[in-house]
């Protein structure tokens, strides 16, 4: 499969990174070479094989239904750029 | 009297407990050191005062008579991945300029709790992802090696945990801690002359530390030798109810159990790993640690891990995936950089900011793991490399009827000039090439210092071990190292 | 199994609709689905928020077993598959109510697979017309935080306290044909979960929301294009979603348009639906499994006692009711809507037992007959639901007694149950303070009913003449007489003898 600048400018926005043409361009070629490369998993023979979970034999573990946490609304709000009133502000959203 | 910051974690400790020197004067010599050696960019912040009152905390405990806890009085580096409360933690990556997390990662705590101080953050390759330090966006930093060619050519201190292996090799610092997704333990130890081990996937907490690729991220201790790995391992590792796939076990005292008498044990030698146009250098670095392992009583058998080629591609498929989803969270919202050009919409917001905060190479892995999850290539690429994943930890399984540990090289050549790779991201990937396996199947693996190339330059092997066979791992290092009598250091220019 | 009937008469014809409905309701837990912080309803903005739910970097979810165990329960009372290995997959997209940058949900290995609602379109006569409604899967997802537009001129705020609470979303079959159809559906999923305990079913607080998939065709043909309106918060809204939103797609088709698969927000203030242009751009979820859990397995033990915290559910139940204590198939519909009204009922038929010393099945028709007529019109008058009821279930089975055993009139017995509201005083009390014991004393009701009859004496003629609907009034007359307190079955025996 080879991609086209098209298909990197779309996965560009589906990643949220903004990309000048010409560094959509630049793109299109690497993008290709490490696709490229990546492919060559197609010729192993996985017939019969689940695709790999968990790495260590492991099982899910599930917690206790008690709050344990929360209340600590300066520390969520303390690295944030813009906070108001209690909020996370971003740019004005219009639904 | 001996110059203390040429002593490792087991001597600083066991002096600090005798008494022979105490913790602050320990800090004190570390700290100068990092101080003085800017020039090797390891150090993003330095954080003398956190390794001081660690020290002072140590030393009082020692006065008032109390037991010292296992790295009592040991200052370390801080790769910049872990979130240490009040210090601004970056993963090396504008994205997260200024931001100080509230809060501790785990496996920090858990060194505190243990003794350790800590000197600074390290750099890295931004967001671990890469094998070489350059993908840092406060510069690449510069291995304290050297070629004996008489050129001064920077050399890369390996990646992704560079400024660890660099702060060890130039006695910054007696420990670090690293992380390893594909071999960023592994790769940057070998390329200076130090010791380090990934164990077990589970063993130390994720919690706190900022993910890269979840099911391959693991933290793990960087020293000078085996004895210090084992310590540290066992400061770090532990179950944590807050990282859903932590092993809930008890951690082995791996210190207590190191023994270099390999009898009885049977070490495989992966016939897939001798690559067409190996190093020669590196290959005789393999054949010499073949013999010492059998110098201490093993039996060396050669064994098969026919998937071994595929693993590197799966790689790249798998952990670019996982860290396009991991890495959605820097958005400029909640922390870090904000990027907010004149009436820009969210999404318009979202898209400055990540093009903005983040590096070359994590923009192409966030592309490429976003293209290979899309709609309609799911299938053909993550499931089929999660298949091939699931083949490739099926080879261990069926290596371990047949032996206890394996013995291969660390990585494909010594250290490289930076920028040598930098423009060919597959030549660059190709340098984990005997790292990565061991990391898809969630295995324990080190490197330890195997002797130097004809440059001049620190070769390592790995020793790749069974699920929670650290000690395994620990004892054939030991082995290696018993024998190897590894004392070369860099000259310091600095 | 019934067919629905419901067409909309366009200009060219007959339209079918077809409905699905995708559920989001919420768990009842204390704590959210993969962190430690509260739940809880209405706190200060970003209050109940922890660093996972930030997401800050270097976090990781850890499940909470309650939410597991509610899906499970509820699983198993839509009568549908547990999985019992299950997997948590991201579902990526950006948004700033997503902290993460993608929602932990379930796509590829639901927890529960398929089961079915049986639902009745008929109250009064529940077990005619039924129809089942297929139930493609529930899935454990994270809920989004919620954004403020109106708070500040160029920007929006952000809160997160309910980002990470856990939701059940249950995905029907496309097997609905009315709106009535889908507003049964949904109340009858609603008083399940109830039951169940899994969820409040609280819409107005948003724990219950359907996303509305519609689509029309000719009878008989296959499906039409369907579109998808969000987050609609009441029955009501629902059935006027489908109403609306069908007969919009009617209007587009017969005009010789076609239908864009799309997002749809319903506007209650305009009872309209249209389209949400601002969540259409390129919708790729990129699931793939959440690689911070690991594939959740349920074993023998924990289903079991899944299976053994499951209360008697509503078709049951009312089932049991007809059955067992005779209860019409109305009033056992009735009592069993609502978990709290069975419970109710439940505590008062004991009490009823106990009270007259018979078995359940002798005073639930009683006991039926008060709570659906007395309690529940005082319930209305005050506006009070059953769970704050004045009166306890102890206190209606002394009075249903004392009517029982004609202590009392049934007439005085809603006087005293007023009396009773005002008061809090206990019916026995109330009569034996109030004398409003019935009299079985033959000689006073003979003398009541001779003053009435001499009184009356033009009527008495024309009773005697035939006109024998007049009984009531004397026995009107009498009883008013003895101020109620008269033991009717005296009164009508004493009239006829003395009439006649
Ligand atoms: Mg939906
Ligand atoms: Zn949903």
């Amino acid at each position: 499969m080879s991609v086209d600048s098209k298909t990197v400018k779309k996965i560009a926005n589906l990643a949220r990174i903004a990309m000048t043409d010409a560094e959509v361009e630049a793109m299109v070629p690497e993008f290709n070479g490490i696709l490229g490369w990546v492919e060559q998993l197609g010729e192993v023979d996985v017939t019969g094989v689940e695709p790999m979970t968990a790495v260590i034999p492991n099982s899910l573990r599930l917690r206790e239904d008690v709050v344990t946490d929360g209340d600590i609304r300066d520390k969520v709000l303390a690295n944030a750029p813009a906070a108001e009133h209690g909020f996370f502000g971003v740019p004005k959203v219009i639904e | 009297m001996t110059d203390l910051t040429d002593l490792g974690i087991a001597d600083i400790r066991n002096g600090v407990r005798a008494g022979t020197f105490s913790a602050r004067e320990v800090a004190s010599a570390f700290n100068a050191n990092v101080a003085s050696a800017k020039a090797l960019n390891a150090f993003l912040i330095d954080t003398p005062e956190h390794a001081l009152a660690a020290a002072d905390a140590i030393d009082a405990k020692r006065a008032a008579g109390d037991d010292l806890p296992i790295m009592a009085g040991v200052p370390i580096g801080m790769k910049d991945l872990f979130c240490t409360v009040g210090v601004e933690a970056r993963a090396a990556s504008e994205i997260l300029n200024g931001f100080k997390p509230t809060y501790e990662s785990t496996v920090s705590q858990k060194l505190w709790d243990a003794g350790a101080g800590m000197l600074g953050k390290l750099n890295m390759d931004q967001f671990a992802m890469g094998s070489s330090n350059e993908t840092s966006a406060f510069g690449n930093v510069i291995s304290p090696w050297r070629r004996n060619d008489g050129g001064n050519a920077p050399l890369a201190p390996g990646g992704s945990s560079g400024g660890s292996s660099a702060a060890i090799a130039a006695r910054l610092c007696p420990a670090a801690t690293g992380t390893d997704t594909g071999g960023s333990i592994r790769q940057p130890a070998a390329f200076t002359g130090i010791s380090g081990i990934k164990p077990t996937y589970g063993r130390c907490s994720r919690w706190g530390v900022i993910a890269f690729a979840s099911s391959l991220d693991q933290a793990g201790p960087m020293a000078r030798d085996v004895r210090d790995c084992a310590i540290m391992l066992e400061a770090m590792s532990g179950f944590d109810p807050k990282d859903a796939t932590s092993l809930d076990l008890p951690v082995p005292n791996w210190e207590a159990g190191l023994s270099g008498d390999l009898k009885g044990k049977r070490v495989g030698i992966p016939k897939e790993y001798r690559m067409d146009g190996m190093n020669a250098d590196v290959a005789a670095v393999w054949e010499q640690g073949t013999q010492w392992l059998r110098d201490a009583g093993a039996e060396i058998v050669e064994v098969s891990l026919p998937h071994t080629r595929y693993a590197l591609p799966a790689y790249y498929i798998i952990a670019p995936a996982e860290a396009s989803s991991n890495l959605a969270r820097y958005d400029g919202v909640r922390y870090g950089q904000r990027t907010l050009p004149d009436g820009a919409g969210l999404q318009d917001m979202y898209a400055a900011t990540r093009a903005a905060g983040f590096g070359g190479e994590v923009k192409r892995r966030i592309m490429i793991g976003t293209y290979v999850l899309s709609a309609g290539f799911y299938d053909a690429y993550y499931t089929q490399a999660q298949k091939v994943r699931a083949l490739i930890a099926r080879d261990f399984a069926q290596v371990w009827e047949h032996c206890d540990v394996l013995l291969a090289p660390t990585a494909p050549s010594a250290a490289f000039g930076l920028g040598e790779n930098s423009d060919d991201p597959i030549a660059m990937y190709l340098n984990d090439v005997f790292a990565v396996p061991a990391s898809l199947a969630g295995l324990p693996a080190m490197s330890v210092p195997g002797g130097l190339d004809s440059q001049g330059l620190p070769l390592g092997l790995q020793i790749i071990g069974k699920p929670l066979d650290e000690q395994g791992v620990l004892n054939a290092g030991l082995a290696i190292e018993e024998r190897a009598g590894f004392t070369a250091r860099p000259d310091k220019w600095w | 199994m019934t067919e629905s009937t419901y067409r909309i008469q366009g200009a060219t014809g007959e339209w079918e609709v077809v409905i699905g409905l995708e559920v989001h309701a919420q768990v009842t837990s204390h704590a959210k689905l993969f962190s430690g912080a509260s739940t809880t309803f209405g706190a200060e903005p970003n209050a109940q928020v922890s660093l996972v739910d930030a997401a800050m970097p270097g976090m990781l979810p850890v499940p909470n077993g309650e939410c597991v165990r509610q899906a499970v329960r509820t699983g198993m009372a839509l009568n549908a598959q547990i999985n019992r290995y299950s997997r948590f997959d991201r579902k990526n997209y950006f948004y700033a109510d997503l902290p993460q940058g993608y929602q932990i949900s379930q796509l590829y290995h639901p927890i529960v697979g398929e089961g079915g609602i049986e639902i009745s379109l008929d109250e009064k006569n529940p077990d005619a017309q039924t129809k089942t409604i297929g139930i493609e899967r529930l899935h454990l997802e994270q809920d989004a935080g919620k954004l403020m537009h109106d708070q500040h001129p160029t920007m929006s705020y952000v809160d997160l306290n309910r980002c990470g609470v856990a939701l059940m979303e249950i995905v029907s079959r496309p097997d609905m044909r009315s709106p009535a159809e889908a507003g049964a559906y949904l109340k009858k999923l609603r008083t399940i979960l109830r039951y169940v305990g899994s969820c409040d079913g609280n819409m107005e607080e948003g724990s219950m929301r359907a996303d509305v998939n519609v689509s029309v065709r000719r009878p008989g043909d296959a499906f039409g294009t369907r579109t998808e309106t969000k987050n609609v918060n009441s029955v009501r809204y629902v059935m006027a979603t489908i109403e609306h939103e069908a007969n919009r797609q009617v209007d587009v088709l017969e005009s010789g348009g076609s239908i864009v698969q799309e997002t749809r927000l319903y506007d209650p203030d305009k009872n309209e639906t249209r389209s949400m242009r601002s969540k259409e751009d390129a919708h790729d979820y990129r699931y793939f499994p959440d690689p911070d859990l690991l594939p959740l397995e349920l074993d023998d033990a924990f289903l079991d006692a899944c299976k053994a915290s499951l209360p008697e559910l509503p078709d049951a139940k009312r089932k049991r009711y007809e059955s067992e204590l005779g209860l019409s198939a109305y009033n056992a519909a009735v009592l069993t809507a609502e978990a709290e009204t069975a419970r109710w009922f439940e505590a008062l038929l004991d009490e009823c037992a106990k009270a007259q010393g018979k078995p359940e099945a002798e005073v639930a028709k009683g006991a039926a007959n008060w709570l659906l007529s007395e309690l529940y019109g005082a319930l209305n008058r005050m506006g009070r639901s059953i769970d704050d009821s004045p009166v306890s279930p102890a206190a209606g089975a002394e009075l249903i007694a004392l009517v029982a055993d004609g202590t009392i009139s049934g007439t005085i017995a809603k006087q005293v149950f007023e009396i009773m509201l005002e008061t809090g005083d206990g019916a026995g009390k109330i009569v034996e303070e109030r004398g409003l014991k019935q009299t079985s004393d033959t000689g006073a009701i003979e003398a009541a009913i001779a003053k009435v009859l001499a009184d009356n004496a033009d009527k008495v003629e024309q009773y005697r003449g035939g006109k024998e609907a007049l009984f009531g009034f004397f026995v009107g007359q009498t009883m008013k007489a003895m101020q109620g307190k008269a033991n009717p079955q005296l009164v009508n025996e004493q009239l006829k003898k003395m009439l006649n």
